[in-house]
């Protein structure tokens, strides 16, 4: 076993240096904003700048005031993070205009149209809306089931507007306090705006002119997917 | 008249049931003993090997009068004339394990379209049946 070695560090997230010897290792003094007396050493850098012998080095060390402000108490640094978000790599059967089967969800057992991944790495999917009832909507790439059926969507086009953006949750007005919050007169229905029922109308009409090329894949997004007795989802094909 | 049908003999094709080449059919080249046997199928992709009886499937075709240990080529021909490839394919056994093998490489779409068809199936032949029980029964 070989021994590992922390530079700058004792062991990770104590480090080797107390605060004030880091302090004087970085050269923070010279920092403006750190501490006050900058001046001081710019002025006393101006008026010996040749004097870089051994000699006055070593005068320099011995006569270095070290800091008398400690922090009463070492705050435990956490450790840093080295870990970096990123997006979800696509699965390689899952392609613009794959028809995937959705498992979890209040959609769950539909059949969709894959659009894009956006930037979160959720997947854009429509049902389309008037085929089966799934609107324009992000799903996760963990609760699909990617099918080889696909349908030719190249030249369909889909907004530059559908980022993570758009389907962020509007803010409600805040009812707080009042009573009606209280007794929960939730008669009214949240009703769509109707600027994303009209971008659904435009993404759907071009899906399903496609679909309509195959008489019976209108018919299979509409029907939902369930496994039935004797049937192993891990031993089939899709 | 004997009550087995289907001896271990050299010239016998058999059925691969267990590994890699599961599915296909050789020829009984060589018996080894009670247990073991020699088989090839040059046609049908099995090299020469010692497979245990266990792991094989005696079928009612055979090569009448094949040489023990035939050599590859003399064997390759042997199949060609004899045709048992072709007599293997049309059994009703060798049929139903290709259905099988088809089935469980539909897609997901394939089986929605089965299921569609043989709906449309089922309706015709019960409306059939229904018109023909009517003039019957009137």
């Amino acid at each position: 076993m070989s021994k590992v070695t922390y530079k700058g560090s004792l062991v990770p997230g104590v480090s080797r240096y107390s605060r004030s010897q880091r302090f004087s290792k970085r050269g923070l003094y010279l920092i403006k904003s750190k501490v006050a007396g900058v001046k001081k050493v710019s002025q006393s850098k101006e008026k010996k700048p040749s004097t870089k012998s051994a000699v006055s080095d070593l005068e320099r060390a011995l006569n270095r005031k070290p800091s008398t402000l400690y922090p009463a108490e070492s705050i435990p640094k956490p450790k840093q993070t080295r870990k970096v978000h990123s997006t979800a790599t696509l699965r390689s059967s899952i392609k613009p205009g794959t028809i995937l089967i959705l498992l979890a969800g209040r959609f769950r057992g539909k059949r969709v149209v894959f659009l894009k991944q956006l930037a979160s790495g959720l997947l854009l999917v429509t049902g389309p809306y008037k085929v089966n009832g799934v609107p324009l909507r992000r799903v996760n790439q963990a609760y699909v089931i990617a099918t080889s059926t696909s349908i030719d969507i190249s030249d369909v086009k889909v907004g530059k507007k559908f980022d993570d953006s758009y389907f962020k949750r509007e803010q409600e007005e805040k009812l707080k306090g009042t009573e009606e919050e209280f007794f929960g007169n939730d008669a009214k229905k949240k009703e769509t705006p109707s600027h994303k029922v009209a971008d659904q109308k435009v993404v759907d009409s071009q899906i399903i002119a496609k679909i309509k090329s195959d008489p019976m894949l209108k018919s299979y997004l509409n029907a939902s997917f369930s496994l039935t007795k004797g049937q192993a989802p891990h031993l089939m094909k899709f | 008249m004997t009550a087995f049908k289907r001896f271990v003999e050299v010239g016998r094709v058999v059925l691969l049931s267990n590994g890699r080449k599961a599915g296909r059919i050789a020829v009984i080249v060589d018996i080894v003993d009670h247990h073991r046997v020699i088989v090839e199928g040059p046609t049908t992709g099995v090299h020469r090997h010692v497979a245990s009886l266990s792991q094989v499937t005696l079928t009612d075709i055979s090569i009448k009068d094949l040489p023990r240990t035939i050599g590859t080529a003399a064997l390759k021909k042997a199949i060609v004339k004899s045709g048992v490839v072709e007599s293997w394919k049309k059994t009703s056994w060798a049929k139903k394990l290709e259905v099988r093998r088809i089935r469980a490489n539909l897609t997901d779409y394939d089986r929605f379209k089965v299921m569609r068809l043989k709906k449309q199936k089922r309706f015709i032949v019960d409306r059939q049946l229904a018109a023909v029980r009517k003039t019957q029964s009137a």
